[in-house]
């Protein structure tokens, strides 16, 4: 994959959002570049979800536009539209899997839809992102509804990463996994990303997940984002993103940033 | 994307095999390259190079390809290496060596293609069908239990919700089934009409129609419709709060969920259904007086003459008496299909499918029961 840092891969222009009388982004400005990992941060119906879903063609903004790989999401033909669809990859909240199929046949769906592969070839390709995402070996014969959230949510992942996609779009990808499990998850992500050069856009409230992962970080504040590293957002006088970043849970976060040099020696989850 | 990206070259150097792979290896390419690298023959025990130099692009489909490449050929005792592999491949090389000790899942294909399978599968489904019985059964137990404990203390009967089941189950259904009766007494007194005037006993299709549609037609029409309208309903509510856990909360919270979700559902729908089936009788007898006056000339004074004549007085009994047993057939299957649901969508769809259809099949097995009983006490 050409990867050049830098070049904006996802492009969002003045975005308005409105559902009733609520207006959830008014004017909203966004680049996310090739081979980063961005955060999404903001309050409770502060319209991350929304941003995401909009990205990826889910809902339709009032107003703005939307690039993704330079093509204008809201505009382009159905044609054009599979062939994006080959390049992202998305993960929902819970995983979002088909109950009806088992973690294989859910990774083979949009092998299957996009590409007319051998069968075999098929299920030797679902193995491996049964592997990639840390899954026990057994785990592709398995329904849904057999596995625990943590595991529902690698098995998600491992559908978004079927198609080997540039970008992945994460949806909460932590939210109500232990903490053992959101860090394992943590760095399954930071390999993914070097190994396969992905780049990530990842809503989430977790803090931990942000200060191990993330380049930079977008707050959604005021209907509009405020982007920049952790660094520069550690010194923003905005209230909501001081009080997001300094309040007992932030400050714990930074401190376990701190240590993660420690941590690191204990990274080494991926069964070799 | 053109397929004729990706290139797999064989060529011989002193002592060894050379395969240069080169191109675009992705899964865009992986099936023309899967079948290719399946086809290859070499002979054993040789010493064999992957020269990886030429390729330019790669994801986990063309690292897989070629290290599945590398693994079967080692497996037939040659020596393999790889060459030349740029650095920037080298992560996900590794990344895909690790998933790829995975073995592929074998996916559940039905076994019963064989006869060994076929029976099995009797076996299996005769055995469910016991343990099903069963399971109803106690479910059947847990409802006369909470009846009888709910009938000792009326007060614990939840008015409000009973009245909206009853609005729900029989208020809102009188148009859909008021119009089938109708349509019901329409086509019996057509066909009766045409195979009585044979004998020029026209007359008698008043007594076909009252008959019929009060001892049998009317209640079961009513509780076929209603199995299919609110027995679904009952299984996909129940089964919904299911798979939301909403039952599990009202038992934390020391609700049971048999006396908030099922009484209210089985008083509501007993109480209904004789007045739905006393609605299906009226418009289906008025449907056939509609036919008998059009076709036959029958006024509506010769009609009504006639009907009292043909009627005993327990003949519209014998049909009411039918609707709160039916009733209770629909409640009890709709909300023990909800209760059986699994923390799925797919499986509250399976279940209210079940639902609907064990309804009506037990409702008719019940009507044909009644109608043994009726004959033996001769009525």
């Amino acid at each position: 994959m050409s990867n050049q840092p830098g070049e904006p891969i996802i492009r969002v222009r003045g975005l308005v959002n409105r559902f009733g009388p609520e207006t959830v982004h008014e004017h909203l400005d966004l680049d996310v570049m090739r081979g980063e990992v961005l955060g999404i941060v903001g309050g409770s119906g502060s319209g991350k979800s929304v941003l995401l879903r909009t990205i990826v063609g889910l809902n339709r903004p009032v107003a703005g536009e939307v690039e993704v790989f330079g093509s204008d999401v809201l505009a382009i033909s159905d044609v054009q539209r599979r062939e994006l669809e080959k390049r992202w990859g998305v993960l929902f909240q819970d995983g979002a899997l088909f109950s009806s199929l088992t973690v294989a046949q859910n990774i083979e769906v949009p092998i299957k839809e996009h590409f007319n592969l051998p069968l075999r070839l098929m299920d030797e390709l679902s193995a491996i992102k049964v592997g990639l995402v840390g899954l026990p070996k057994d785990a592709g014969e398995k329904y849904p509804a057999q596995l625990s959230g943590g595991m529902r949510k690698r098995a998600g992942l491992a559908r978004a990463l079927a198609l080997d996609p540039e970008v992945v779009f994460l949806d909460e990808p932590t939210s109500g996994l232990d903490p053992i499990a959101a860090g394992a998850f943590d760095e399954l992500i930071r390999d993914l990303k070097a190994s396969l050069g992905l780049t990530v856009f990842m809503v989430s409230h977790d803090l931990d997940s942000l200060f191990a992962i993330c380049d930079r970080v977008a707050v959604l504040v005021d209907k509009k984002v405020r982007v920049g590293t952790l660094e520069q957002l550690l010194k923003d006088n905005h209230p909501w993103i001081h009080s997001y970043f300094h309040g007992p849970r932030g400050r714990a976060a930074q401190n376990s940033k701190a240590a993660a040099a420690t941590k690191e020696k204990y990274g080494a989850w991926l069964p070799v | 994307m053109a397929s004729v990206a990706a290139t797999f070259v064989e060529s011989e150097e002193p002592g060894s095999f050379v395969f240069a792979a080169a191109g675009q290896w992705l899964v865009t390419t992986a099936a023309e390259l899967d079948r290719r690298l399946r086809a290859i023959h070499i002979p054993r025990d040789k010493k064999i190079t992957l020269d990886l130099a030429g390729i330019e692009r790669l994801d986990t489909a063309g690292a897989w390809l070629l290290l599945r490449t590398e693994h079967e050929l080692a497996a037939q005792g040659n020596i393999v290496e790889f060459r030349n592999l740029r650095a920037n491949f080298a992560p996900l090389f590794d990344q895909v060596r690790v998933g790829g000790m995975v073995v592929p899942a074998r996916h559940p294909r039905p076994a019963h293609h064989t006869l060994a399978g076929f029976l099995e599968r009797i076996g299996r489904i005769s055995l469910g069908l016991v343990t099903r019985a069963f399971s109803l059964l106690s479910f059947f137990g847990v409802i006369c239990v909470t009846v009888g404990r709910v009938l000792f203390h009326p007060r614990r009967v939840r008015a409000t919700p009973l009245v909206a089941q009853m609005e729900q189950t029989g208020v809102n259904a009188v148009p859909i089934v008021g119009l089938l009766s109708f349509l019901i007494g329409i086509v019996l007194a057509y066909q009766g009409a045409d195979q009585l005037r044979r004998f020029g006993a026209e007359i008698y299709t008043v007594n076909l129609l009252g008959v019929g549609i009060l001892r049998e037609l009317g209640v079961l029409m009513a509780a076929i419709i209603i199995a299919g309208r609110s027995g679904s309903a009952f299984t996909a509510q129940i089964g919904t709060m299911r798979v939301n856990e909403e039952i599990d909360a009202m038992r934390t919270i020391g609700l049971d969920p048999v006396e908030v979700l099922v009484i209210p559902r089985l008083f509501g729908l007993m109480l209904t259904l004789p007045m739905l089936t006393l609605c299906a009788n009226l418009l289906g007898i008025l449907g056939g007086a509609v036919m008998a006056w059009v076709t036959l000339g029958i006024t509506p004074q010769q009609f009504t003459q006639q009907l009292q004549s043909a009627l005993y007085p327990w003949t519209f009994w014998l049909g009411l008496i039918k609707a709160p047993f039916f009733a209770f057939i629909i409640a009890l299957i709709g909300c023990y299909e909800g209760f059986q649901v699994a923390r799925s969508a797919e499986s509250v769809g399976r279940q209210t499918t079940l639902s609907v259809v064990e309804a009506i099949f037990l409702v008719i097995v019940a009507d044909a029961a009644f109608s043994i009983v009726f004959s033996y006490l001769k009525i």
